[in-house]
């Protein structure tokens, strides 16, 4: 079942007279990990920031097409692209949560960074706060290292626990979806590969949409990959027939190294 | 030859640092030698019109405290609102007009304020003071605040609106925070700035020989008074203005000093 389903989707960056995406049909599966690839500059990053429409920070984009966002209540799929208000954008951003390339803790203590989503979504009792941000220290696997320095600075924490709490801060708000922005592309090989071990337990909760450019990455967590070169989805499917068995040449072209 | 020219040069730059480093030394061991020749405690206990500094002294703190009340708020209000909402040309129109106030003459400052406020309100007061010195602080606030923002990265801002804050949200909460001691140690920058000021009080709260709190007053203040005392004719009169030099020196450097220590502590 798709949590998220894009439908002809297209987008286009202000200024600008040809579209970055066209035309992309992909559905992000309810409990997988799906994986963007493709060459720099293939749109897959803007792809990513359609999806919690963090592209509206800077005003004059362009959205054609549909993307449609499971809503687990009703159990209807909503077109994220209809919303307008600031408290749907809200909504939205606390159900498609959002981790990035570089690791991004507030200047704020290790406490209060996962807390901070918990807090302006309206959650004030202490001890429920407490739980919450205990429980999502530990389903991202952050806790046995910080729990002694709760009330410690965010800043104080290495690059790879830093990303992890990124990750606990947007796990915190119980969201449907997790975007990966290259999340460990800033770090080293210790630090991504705890990370990626925490992104196949998450996937149990979370639905997960990750760009990479390191295509091991995404043949070791994804279940299934979308090769994107140019602004078009060239091919989606399951990651092994990606891999072992693309239908298009480009794709077999670019798993195989030949260009990217 | 390079290595000549190169030695040429090395002497020359030495050179002008030592010139110019001089008079700076010059200038504060004469302030040192001829304002300690006259300092004494009592100095802090009397007023002016008792032969000493303390009217001036806390004068001058509270023209200073009241410029700097009002004028952080509004320039960080439009530093935020030039880095974070702003767009296209009034914000850029915003930002040259404060950068050309920041280098306006102080005394055109003072200039303006007695057309505007002296002349109608009937005469120097305290208030006025406060207001020249705060239009003085302003555009070194924005700047700062506008600079200081502009530092902060914009995965920050995003990551914010990624958990579902709302813009002003993040901005309070996060982007000054992570900015907070850029903005502090500019902010006493330009508070050393204007607290050492005396064009803009010279016609808008003129000084006071007695100790006042009335803001609609001439109101006491340091500057204006080492300006006065040097004018004077007595020996005794010139040496308190050494004096207080001394002090305001000291002061100053005192909060410069605070300023640059925030900076290193930074994180």
């Amino acid at each position: 079942m798709a949590v998220m389903n894009l439908k002809k989707f297209s987008f286009t960056y202000p200024g600008v007279d040809y579209p970055s995406l066209r035309n992309i049909t992909l559905p992000i599966e309810k409990n997988k990990i799906t994986a963007l690839i493709g060459p720099s500059g293939c749109g897959k990053s803007t792809l990513l920031r359609s999806m919690n429409r963090i592209h509206d920070i800077y005003p004059g984009n362009t959205y054609d097409g549909k993307i449609e966002l499971l809503d687990s209540k009703s159990g209807t799929m909503k077109n994220i692209l209809n919303i307008k208000k600031e408290n749907e954008f809200i909504t939205l951003r606390q159900q498609v949560g959002m981790i990035f390339q570089k690791p991004t803790p507030f200047p704020m203590s290790i406490f209060d960074n996962v807390a901070y989503g918990l807090k302006i979504s309206g959650l004030k009792n202490k001890a429920e706060l407490a739980d919450r941000v205990e429980q999502a220290l530990k389903d991202s696997a952050l806790w046995k290292e910080v729990h002694e320095r709760l009330n410690k600075s965010a800043m104080g924490l290495s690059g790879g626990q830093q990303q992890r709490l990124c990750i606990a801060r947007a796990v915190a708000v119980k969201p449907e979806v997790l975007l990966f922005d290259e999340p460990t592309s800033a770090l080293d090989p210790i630090s991504t590969g705890a990370i990626e071990e925490l992104l196949v337990t998450l996937k149990k909760d979370i639905s997960i949409a990750i760009v990479t450019h390191n295509m091991q990455q995404a043949s070791r967590i994804s279940d299934y990959t979308a090769f994107m070169y140019l602004g078009d989805l060239v091919e989606y499917d399951k990651t092994e027939n990606i891999f072992l068995n693309p239908k298009e040449k480009k794709t077999e072209d670019y798993i195989t190294g030949r260009f990217g | 030859m390079r290595l000549i020219i190169n030695k040429i040069f090395l002497a020359l730059s030495v050179l002008s640092a030592i010139i110019g480093l001089s008079f700076l030394a010059w200038i504060l061991i004469t302030l040192f030698i001829k304002g300690l020749g006259s300092f004494h405690f009592n100095l802090f206990l009397n007023d002016l019109i008792d032969g000493g500094l303390r009217n001036l002294i806390i004068g001058q703190f509270i023209l200073a405290g009241l410029a700097a009340s009002i004028g952080i708020p509004l320039g960080m209000a439009a530093g935020i609102y030039i880095q974070e909402y702003g767009r296209g040309s009034f914000t850029s129109l915003i930002r040259n007009l404060s950068d050309i106030m920041m280098s306006a003459p102080s005394i055109v400052i003072g200039a303006f304020v007695y057309a505007v406020v002296v002349i109608p309100t009937g005469g120097t007061s305290g208030f006025a003071g406060a207001i020249a010195l705060a239009i003085m602080m302003i555009p070194v606030v924005i700047n700062t605040t506008d600079n200081m923002l502009s530092l902060v990265p914009r995965e920050l801002r995003e990551a914010g609106i990624a958990l579902g804050a709302s813009k002003y949200r993040v901005i309070l909460d996060i982007v000054i925070k992570a900015a907070k001691v850029g903005i502090m140690t500019g902010i006493l920058l330009a508070f050393a700035r204007i607290i050492g000021e005396t064009a803009p009080l010279l016609f808008t709260s003129e000084t006071s020989n007695y100790f006042s709190l009335d803001l609609t007053e001439s109101f006491p203040s340091l500057t204006v008074s080492i300006y006065d005392l040097a004018n004077e004719p007595e020996e005794s009169s010139r040496d308190l203005a050494w004096a207080a030099s001394f002090i305001l020196t000291v002061l100053v450097l005192v909060i410069n000093l605070v300023g640059r220590f925030l900076t290193r502590t930074k994180g």
